[in-house]
């Protein structure tokens, strides 16, 4: 590890005696998984629970003529059948658009489709009964008439007038535009070399292990709804679902324990899902959906699908002059709620060129809606894009001017001691650290002695190449990014920190638990700063009813927000603690410390005066031998936002050593290498695996995910046969290695470092895939990078 | 994705299954291992009336070997055949080719029989049976026949079983100690269906081929025997004659399209692995000219 900055000159709360700061402990819920009794939605069963299956739109777009549903009515265990128009009169639709993303818009969209079907897949009736089994049997005697209209498929004439509309009182396909031009692009161009291409990214989605699934259960005795859902964002959940129903949000309740798997998938709201709260407010019971896998691909959400058209300028000594993209992007026949569907876009146009001091830069995004599935927020948003499309011209670049990469990004990522410092965009960078990154990486992969190898091996009709990818990343969010749009996500955390009665600490956070260790990481500061062992410490998550107010956990956040307010409370509560052990021990609160679950003397050397179990049972028990006025409180809640940047930004290199065999065009990972500055690391192996993680995502856009649609708008792969997710077995070694430099607007100073895997290795590997292929004069700027597209570029076919 | 009520016959003997199939005919499904069966009902792409289960008729379980000939029960599992002393011995090929099919949890449930019976033509198994010139030994209410594995498969899922039928077991020679084999297949990903594959089984005397079988897999709408593969037998082996015989592969071949690979990509796959397994068998590197391993 290399650390950018030199500690504070006196001791923060992190460097205390006995720190889980820095250290990998096992997570606290492993045992609880590992011994099957995690508490899944999937899993959950209610008394007087009804399943719901929906029945869906086989075409991508058509009108709904009529639906008979008589016969399926009558069939045993079916307890309703509710169509749109019957659902609408409990659920209001909703619009996906924001304030800040000028120009925004989108069509009101309803739980279940009312009129017309947009996309194969939307809800068009649901189908309730006493299992999911009897309720699939009911759904094929559900007759549905459609009348087929012409469906929007191709981004590429979305726009053309031609074309059908899809909402016609939006007037066009186009949802959002966005341009931006900064410094003088035309004037740098014209004086450097200027490279083109286009790069074309496939439609791609989350798969997480766990599908969507929610409980819906409608109490009419307490006129209160609980939501058991699998979700990054329960009081987003609540908010969203109080709205629509006509509700206050103290009429909901969300609890999410544990979810398998969420990656951007699980932090929106879907249609089916809204249904599902509309039915059990409806038929007065609980409700539970759970999609089923092919529903997972034909609704949850998708992402990337990109065309950009980039513009690189060079001068000869390797100065990039200018960036300049066209990126269009389909998302489907809504903008989803309530993110909306205009962020990735957006984060392409911020994150473009953002790892290099050039000042020049000119982008125009559109998105354009089509009659394929919702697109949305997926792990990383918009980096992959940004990063495939600023590095690929950058290694375009290198080679016109017969550069190495390496020496290229030397020349131009942002100087280590050039911070703070904005890009192009406007995006603030605190303090970052490419040089320091790159330096890392080339001594961890001995850059030199891998291109000697490559070019011994090339003299043996062995190709291979080695790819480098810098990237830049979005982290801990602040209110710029939903908040002033309207968008009711909180922005900042809470954490509500007590010492029980026997010295053991309940700790409660707003932010949730996917698998990335929310729950390690707040139990690591909470032990840390407060002094007891991490076994005293129980951490509750995942229940609006219980926890403070927040965001959740999404646009890596959890740690660096919420880590950031568990520290706070922490602290406060040791301030209490040693007030109320002061008044004990007849000492001074300064005098004392909390070290070991004992408090101790400062300045002895640590003599243990009294537990902290004997401390607790004092407070509550003999509070009366207290002196007078003395009121202890071993409770202390805090929250946290970050007000002085929008984002805070980390960075980090990854690079991809890889053999591609020219004849039949496979490509074989051999060697993954990343480096990466999330700031202050609080448990290295939970970073180590989300890098990996992301890294294992990334480099299934790069070789194997696409949603494929045919002409008429079907997805033509729905299957875990077809739709080829990173499997173990292609995998290369992924070796990790980080630079520090902690943020400075929290005490905690971390940075989230949930994208950083996913932004860069698609780039990476497609970097290291033209250099292997450079030799033999063929250039791929499309992924994923199929045996059919190398042989296809190769000529070989 | 729950599959549709269906009745359900355990059966207890090879007669009592056949009795169930004569009396429920095509409305039935034999269920063995299950791994391609139970997705297609879940699926609902299928929703037999009844499935008739033969998982415990041990008597087509198993391996043995008799006079010359390795005869494999058609429940015998794919781990089974992996894990066989018999077939490392007889029938490497087979051994060879399971690891290419799917994944332990499927192999650990999977059977010789169903893969058979079952004729995917992009999977493993049919190609191998037809590379090493078995015999399919199917019982029906009217006795046993004996259907040889280039005979047995008829197109996609189809074979010369009636549905009143039964795959009962596999014979194969047992492999002589000049006999060579070579499997490869290329798959997107580990224990996928292959994009293109190939297995063979060649004698080979004095750097010749006397004999070589060639059973190309996911190149058409059942496992090929390639003709091409004669043009190699007693020949001197020369690049310009491996180029023929690739030539005369490609035409020999009649792919479809799909999502992995269009049909020109499938024709120049095969061609390539007929050149690399050529290269491997004849233990000489030079014929794989320009390619890379």
């Amino acid at each position: 590890m290399t650390v950018t900055r030199a500690p504070a000159e006196t001791l923060s709360v992190l460097d205390r005696p006995n720190s889980y700061i820095g250290k990998t402990v096992p997570r606290p819920n492993l045992d609880r998984l590992l011994q099957g009794r995690g508490q899944y939605v999937s899993d959950l069963e209610l008394p007087r629970m009804a399943h719901v299956v929906f029945l869906r739109s086989p075409y991508a777009h058509a009108r709904i003529v009529a639906i008979d549903a008589d016969a399926a009515r009558r069939m045993s265990g079916v307890i309703a059948i509710v169509t749109g128009c019957e659902l609408e009169g409990v659920i209001a639709p909703w619009v996906g658009v924001l304030s800040h993303l000028k120009g925004l818009k989108s069509a009101p969209q309803h739980a279940i489709a009312v009129d017309r079907a947009c996309w194969q897949g939307e809800a068009v009736a649901a189908i309730v009964a006493t299992s999911r089994a009897a309720a699939e049997d009911a759904m094929e005697h559900v007759a549905v008439e459609y009348e087929e209209l012409e469906a929007v498929t191709d981004m590429r004439t979305a726009l053309d007038p031609a074309t059908p509309v899809i909402h016609a009182a939006l007037g066009d396909n186009l949802a959002f535009e966005r341009i931006l031009d900064a410094g003088d692009v035309d004037h740098a161009l014209s004086d450097s070399e200027v490279v083109e291409a286009e790069f074309v990214f496939g439609r791609h989605t989350g798969v997480t292990l766990e599908p969507r699934a929610v409980v819906a259960d409608w109490n009419a005795a307490e006129a209160r709804l609980t939501i058991y859902q699998g979700t990054q964002a329960p009081h987003m959940v609540q908010n969203i679902a109080a709205l629509h129903l006509g509700l206050r949000e103290a009429q909901v309740r969300v609890v999410c324990k544990d979810v398998g798997g969420s990656f951007g998938i699980k932090v929106h709201i879907y249609a089916d899902e809204m249904a599902t709260y509309a039915l059990s407010k409806l038929l007065r019971r609980p409700i539970k959906f759970v999609a089923d896998r092919v529903e997972s691909f034909n609704t949850d959400i998708h992402a990337r699908d990109h065309r950009c058209r980039g513009r690189i300028g060079v001068r000869p000594d390797g100065t990039i002059t200018a960036f300049e993209i066209d990126d269009l992007t389909g998302i489907g026949p809504y903008s989803m709620y309530p993110r909306t569907s205009a962020i990735e876009a957006n984060q392409v146009v911020n994150l473009v060129g953002g790892p290099y001091a050039t000042a020049n830069y000119r982008a125009r995004a559109r998105v354009v809606f089509q009659n394929k599935n919702v697109m949305c927020q997926y792990r990383a948003v918009g980096h992959p894009i940004a990063c495939s499309v600023t590095e690929g011209l950058v290694d375009l670049a290198a080679a016109k001017i017969g550069m190495d990469p390496v020496e290229i990004r030397r020349r131009n990522l942002i100087g280590d001691d050039a911070y703070p410092c904005a890009s192009p965009s406007g995006m603030k960078f605190e303090q970052l650290s490419h040089h320091a990154s790159l330096a890392k990486l080339l001594q961890m992969m001995d850059y030199d002695a891998l291109r000697a190898q490559q070019a011994g091996l090339r003299a043996r009709n062995i190709h291979r190449g080695i790819g480098i990818a810098s990237f830049i990343e979005v982290t801990n969010p602040s209110a710029a990014f939903y908040g002033v749009g309207g968008a009711k996500i909180s922005s900042q955390d809470g954490v509500a920190v007590r010492l029980d009665a026997q010295g053991s600490v309940i700790c409660q956070t707003s932010i949730t638990e996917q698998g990335q260790g929310s729950e390690s990481l707040t139990a690591q500061i909470v032990g840390s700063v407060l002094g007891v062992s991490m076994d005293r410490v129980r951490v509750i998550l995942g229940d609006t009813d219980n926890t403070p107010y927040g965001g959740g956990t999404w646009a890596s956040r959890g740690a660096g927000i919420g880590g950031e307010a568990a520290l706070q409370a922490a602290k406060a509560l040791r301030q209490n603690i040693l007030d109320v052990a002061a008044a004990i021990l007849q000492s001074t609160p300064a005098g004392l410390d909390i070290v070991n679950d004992s408090i101790v003397n400062v300045d002895d050397g640590g003599t243990p005066r009294i537990e902290l179990s004997e401390l607790a049972r004092i407070v509550y028990f003999r509070p009366d031998t207290l002196p007078p006025g003395v009121q202890p409180e071993l409770m202390a809640t805090r929250h946290f936002v970050p007000r002085q940047f929008p984002f805070a930004f980390t960075n980090g290199v990854q690079a991809s050593w890889l053999e591609v065999d020219i004849e039949t065009g496979f490509v074989t990972l051999l060697k993954h290498w990343v480096v990466e500055d999330c700031g202050t690391i609080i448990n290295p192996q939970l970073v180590d695996e989300q890098i990996r993680g992301g890294v294992v995502q990334g480099l299934g856009a790069a070789l194997f995910e696409k949603c494929i649609y045919d002409e008429r708008g079907q997805l033509t792969n729905a299957n875990m046969a077809d739709y080829l997710v990173p499997m173990s077995g292609e995998m290369p070694d992924i070796e990790v290695g980080h630079v520090v430099s902690p943020a400075q607007e929290s005490e905690l100073g971390a940075k989230g470092a949930g994208e950083a895997g996913t932004a860069g290795a698609a780039a990476a590997v497609a970097n290291a895939v033209n250099d292997a292929l450079r030799p033999l004069g063929a250039t791929i700027t499309e992924i994923p990078l199929t045996p059919q597209v190398i042989l296809t570029a190769l000529g070989r076919i | 994705m729950k599959a549709a009520a269906f009745a359900y016959a355990r059966a207890t003997s090879v007669v009592n299954a056949l009795e169930l199939l004569a009396a429920h005919g095509d409305k039935a499904k034999i269920l063995s291992g299950g791994q391609s069966l139970m997705p297609a009902m879940n699926l609902r792409l299928i929703s037999p009336d009844i499935l008739v289960d033969i998982g415990g008729l041990a008597e087509l379980r198993g391996i043995t070997v008799s006079a010359g000939v390795l005869i494999v029960g058609a429940l015998t599992r794919h781990v089974d055949l992996l894990k066989s002393p018999e077939i490392a011995l007889h029938a490497p090929l087979l051994r060879n080719a399971v690891t290419h099919v799917a994944h332990p949890a499927i192999r650990n449930r999977g059977t010789i029989g169903g893969s058979l019976a079952h004729a995917d033509p992009a999977s493993e198994l049919p190609a191998c049976v037809v590379a090493l010139d078995a015999m399919i030994v199917v019982r029906g209410s009217s006795g046993e026949r004996r259907i040889g594995a280039t005979e047995f498969f008829k197109g996609i899922y189809e074979t010369a079983l009636s549905p009143d039928e039964l795959l009962v077991a596999i014979e194969m020679p047992v492999a002589g100690k000049s006999s060579t084999f070579f499997f490869q297949e290329y798959a997107r990903r580990h224990g996928d269906y292959a994009v293109v594959g190939l297995a063979a089984r060649a004698v080979v005397a004095a750097g010749r081929f006397t004999d070589l079988r060639l059973g190309f897999f996911a190149v058409g709408d059942r496992p090929l025997l390639a003709a091409a593969a004669g043009r190699l037998i007693n020949a001197s082996v020369t690049s310009a004659l491996l180029s023929e015989a690739a030539t005369a592969l490609a035409d020999e071949l009649d792919p479809q399209e799909d999502q992995q690979a269009t049909a020109a990509m499938r024709r120049h796959l095969a061609t390539v692995l007929l050149r690399r397994c050529v290269a491997a068998l004849l233990a000489r590197p030079e014929l794989e000219a320009g390619v890379t391993k």
